[in-house]
């Protein structure tokens, strides 16, 4: 490989985003903060693919078109997530989540 | 050393410091701001690996786009110098116990495995070929995904309008009873 970086350094890497990512949507109690780590985690994953297509497979490109469309994926999942985020804020006037625990006004 | 060596290491520090700040910083608008490190620095490793177009998608899209939206809705729903309460220790533990388990898992897997690196001369990524593979729908075309990103997209952008809309009906209720 013409960079001379073996592929599991990139892989450790990703693995460690990853689990911050876990240890953030299990520890968190703000809604926006636990989205940041979902966040995190799928750009832990995208890293997986894109490294994947360059060392393992040269020869074609899915791993960057499937990074892409999970890209897009998280861009549309953001955008839901907040809305509902700020709507539950319009009820609750808090967006944490201890405090969130009826359903319907 | 080369400098693609230097340059990747300051990425991965980057991207692991950066990664654990974002998930435990106590104030909530420095965490989105770790997230954009953490993100512009993983547009660094696809440069890095001759993904240019992948990357300026992830620099418009995930920083341009998703950071900043996040940083809005941050604004709209909580004030800046708010800090948060330390996390109850019980929790801290569960979730070091959880994530630490999977790193371990997954770094022994990673590190054991023989990864077999391909010899094959890399493809040549250009506007051109991304484009063609977009809309073929023949071997190696992504036509398929590609519009159901569209349609996705399109419902989301309706979601996000209809849900973030104020409830015409039930403001109305509401001033009557005032």
């Amino acid at each position: 490989m013409e960079t001379g970086i073996p592929i599991q350094y990139f892989l450790v890497v990703s693995t460690f985003m990853f689990f911050a990512g876990i240890f953030g949507f299990v520890t968190r109690k703000n809604l926006i903060t636990m989205l940041m780590s979902v966040e995190l985690i799928l750009n832990s994953v995208n890293i997986n693919f894109v490294v994947f297509n360059r060392y393992l497979f040269p020869g074609q490109l899915q791993g960057h078109f499937f990074s892409l469309f999970i890209i897009a994926v998280a861009a549309s999942e953001a955008a839901v997530a907040i809305a509902i985020i700020i709507n539950i804020y319009r009820h609750f006037n808090t967006i944490d989540i201890e405090d969130v625990d009826e359903m319907k006004y | 050393m080369t400098v693609t060596q230097i340059m990747f290491y300051i990425f991965a520090t980057i991207i692991v410091v950066f990664s654990v700040l974002t998930v435990t910083s106590r104030r909530i608008l420095r965490a989105a701001t770790y997230l954009l490190f953490v993100l512009v620095s993983t547009s660094g490793l696809y440069f890095m690996l001759n993904f240019q177009f992948l990357a300026a998608v992830q620099l418009t899209l995930y920083v341009g786009g998703i950071v900043v939206l996040i940083i809005f809705s941050i604004l709209l729903t909580s004030h800046i110098n708010q800090k948060f309460e330390p996390v109850k220790p019980s929790k801290i533990i569960y979730g070091l116990i959880a994530s630490i388990s999977g790193l371990v898992l997954c770094l022994t897997t990673v590190l054991q495995y023989e990864f077999k690196a391909s010899t094959l001369a890399a493809q040549e990524i250009n506007m051109r070929i991304i484009g063609k593979s977009l809309l073929s729908y023949e071997k190696d075309g992504y036509a398929l995904p590609f519009e159901v990103i569209s349609v996705l997209l399109l419902a989301a952008m309706i979601a996000a309008i209809v849900i973030a809309k104020r409830n015409k009906k039930s403001t109305t209720t509401d001033n009557n009873k005032q």
